[in-house]
């Protein structure tokens, strides 16, 4: 596409052709207020705050509808242009309440944000603000107050144009005009979240994350979603200043982070509440060994001594076709290369699963969604997972079990007995060599003589490899819960304990080694990665 | 220290007078400030035997005979802190957490929910001041935007033999009453 230059208060800037004023301002990094505009969602021009001023055009212009010309002279800070902006900003705030104190919102609001730059700090309007719903459950998870609402259609726009699902529309004239429920519909589509995220005032919150923290004590991690298979980009906010919030949440809540590649803007309502799992009752935060019939703890350096030797021990008096090992795809690419070394190339497993089964299947939908719900199974095969290394069966090992066939069960994250059902524990019972390695516990926890907890993926340094084939970073948000170990370094634990070579002491090492043996990985700065090209 | 507006301070140095041979040998300085004491002294001590003898005299310093006395406290000194109610009796601090915000010593935590009233939106579940960490500087009465809570009891006795308890709960900052 051609591309033409105009300028932009005094700055000259370069656009394709077509483009709007209002992106072309953002290339250059000046930033027009504008509450209706975005970028996914349309330009309707209700907002009527973008207004700039363009030379040789007679009247004011709102930069969210006007196409970049050659050789356009726009002033998005003249005194004109100013007044424009701070009178709409007056008529927006005609009727919304001045209750930042107590809205949610307060610190992320593009109102707050506008009235302080371009804010008309003493209002003539005299009249009584109108009052309208407040706190009405328009789906799950979505509270709404109409009185906070200043009718962007932003949330209506998205769900006739992303989902397609319509739920709300606007309805009433002039100062009764309202965002409501259409008739008999309740805002309960999988993507519904992210009408919260694109609100620009408090009118849409959160039900699962009002009133929990105030979001200026939230620091921001860039990550990715472990959800399904897309592994959505994502900000992880997690709270560690004022630990008393959110009921001792670390994890409070995942936005979206843009990226034009993966996810957009948005990202699915299964993912975004995933992240309870993080600090949930049943993460598991020590060792322990059931001796007995008792649970005991146990501290790593001997847990990984005895899990070593018996598993080395146990290999040699029964043959290690013996060994089950079921690993699963919401490991990392560290941890798979971890676990490659230790199960496939010293041990020699007879049984390994990492294909997801029934347990980590789910819906799909053409926008996010995938129907695997782990979000690394690229990166397990690129590692040989299902080509080079035969994949055994949920069927195959439960009638080992049964059989006799096989001595021990090595566990990674996933619940056998919610595949094989709860008779299948008796199988278990006798079975010389269980162990659960796993962030949170599940019914085969209680069921393994060995548990070993791992970090949850908000607590490592990790990589996925999504269903594209883009291997992405997702960083540590918060420190490791307990005595929970990253699955690498349990597995290059145990690798060392047997003798074997293992000398990575950080993600990063594991990574720059993996590189060697991924063709799809060289070149990548561990550091860069979530920003890398698909290959 | 003078603060320029771009930022950069403007520093001018000062040099300590140098000390004399009288001065260096303390002995001459030590009888002056023996002098200021003993000058204070007599006075103090002709001054109230003047008030004994019934005569009108300017006050003597005196000590105040804490704690059979009660110690005098200047009206607008921060005290004890206390929380307002509503009119209807609830309290009115609406969780914003504000003060807990600005609070530099960290010593206020307040845990938020959901009010039963619309129109209040929430409210403090717990409100808790410690007053082992609170360096007593009012921000929190400034933050405040709905004038929840004040620095105005007029109690500067908090003395505890344990930390755990120099904290002081909702109920308790509740029922602390402003001074008379």
């Amino acid at each position: 596409m051609p591309e033409i230059t105009l300028s932009i208060d005094g700055v000259s800037v370069t656009v394709s052709e077509g483009a709007l004023v209002i992106d072309a301002a953002r290339s250059a990094g000046i930033d027009i207020p504008h509450y209706c505009y975005h970028p996914a969602l349309g330009n309707p021009g209700v907002c009527r705050l973008c207004m700039v001023e363009v030379e040789g055009l007679p009247k004011l212009q709102v930069s969210c509808r006007l196409k970049a010309k050659e050789g356009m002279v726009v002033r998005t800070n003249s005194s004109a242009a100013r007044r424009a902006q701070s009178s709409s900003l007056e008529f927006h705030l005609v009727n919304h309440p001045l209750d930042c104190p107590v809205c949610d919102q307060a610190g992320e609001c593009l109102l707050q944000d506008t009235y302080q730059r371009c804010g008309l700090y003493s209002s003539t309007v005299r009249e009584d603000k109108r009052h309208k719903p407040k706190r009405v459950k328009i789906g799950e998870r979505i509270v709404f107050d109409s009185e906070r609402c200043i009718l962007c259609t932003r949330c209506v726009r998205f769900l006739d144009e992303v989902t397609k699902t319509r739920e709300l529309g606007v309805f009433g004239r002039g100062d009764r005009e309202e965002v409501e429920l259409c008739p008999g519909r309740r805002v309960d589509n999988p993507y519904s979240g992210n009408i919260v995220d694109i609100c620009p005032v408090g009118a849409l919150t959160d039900a699962d994350f009002r009133f929990q923290v105030r979001v200026w004590y939230l620091a921001g991690t860039a990550s990715v979603c472990p959800g399904c298979a897309r592994g959505c980009s994502i900000f992880v906010h997690s709270n560690v200043q004022r630990p008393w919030h959110a009921g001792g949440r670390r994890v409070v809540r995942l936005k979206p982070r843009f990226n034009p590649e993966v996810n957009g803007y948005w990202i699915c309502d299964e993912g975004r509440y995933g992240c309870k799992s993080i600090d949930s009752p049943s993460r598991l935060k020590a060792p322990s060994l059931l001796k007995d019939g008792k649970v005991g703890a146990i501290s790593w350096e001997d847990a990984t001594k005895l899990v070593s030797a018996e598993l080395a021990e146990l290999c040699r008096a029964k043959g290690p076709q013996g060994l089950a090992v079921i690993l699963s795809g919401t490991l990392s690419n560290e941890d798979l290369f971890a676990a490659k070394r230790l199960f496939i190339e010293r041990l020699k497993a007879g049984h390994v699963l990492l294909r997801p089964g029934p347990d980590q299947l789910g819906e799909e939908d053409g926008l996010l969604r995938r129907k695997e719900k782990v979000p690394n199974l690229r990166g397990a095969q690129a590692l040989g997972f299902g080509t080079a290394i035969r994949e055994s069966s949920w069927e195959k090992i439960l009638a080992g079990l049964t059989s006799g066939e096989i001595w021990g069960l090595y566990v990674v994250d996933r619940d056998p007995l919610a595949v094989w059902g709860a008779e299948a524990g008796e199988a278990l019972l006798g079975l010389p060599f269980t162990l659960h390695q796993a962030a949170n516990a599940n019914r085969f926890t209680r069921a393994a003589r060995w548990v070993l907890p791992s970090t949850s993926y908000a607590e490592e340094d990790a990589t996925f490899t999504n269903f594209q084939g883009r291997t992405q970073r997702a960083r540590k948000a918060v420190a490791p819960l307990g005595e929970a170990r990253p699955d690498w370094r349990i597995f290059g634990g145990l690798l060392a304990a047997l003798g074997a070579e293992f000398p990575y002491g950080s993600a990063r090492s594991v990574f720059e080694a993996l590189a060697g043996e991924r063709s799809d990985l060289v070149g990548l700065d561990f550091e860069l990665a979530p920003d890398g090209e698909p290959r | 220290m003078i603060a320029e507006p771009d930022g950069i301070a403007k520093v001018r140095i000062v040099k300590a007078p140098e000390m004399g041979f009288l001065e260096r040998i303390y002995l001459v300085e030590v009888l002056k400030g023996l002098l200021v004491t003993s000058r204070h002294f007599f006075i103090n001590l002709w001054r109230h035997m003047k008030k004994a003898l019934g005569r009108e005299t300017e006050p003597g310093a005196v000590t105040i005979q804490y704690p059979e006395d009660p110690a005098v406290v200047a009206r607008r000194s921060r005290t004890h802190h206390r929380l307002l109610r509503r009119e209807d009796g609830a309290p009115r601090c609406a969780a914003c957490m504000l003060c807990e915000t600005i609070c530099p010593a960290k010593c206020i935590r307040i845990v938020a929910e959901e009010s039963p009233d619309v129109m209040i939106e929430k409210r403090a579940k717990s409100f808790e001041i410690d007053l082992g960490r609170c360096v007593f500087c009012g921000f929190c009465v400034e933050a405040c935007p709905v004038d929840a809570i004040r620095m105005d009891t007029g109690r500067v006795e908090m003395a505890a033999f344990w930390r755990t308890d120099m904290a002081r709960d909702i109920t308790q900052l509740l029922g602390e009453r402003p001074r008379q």
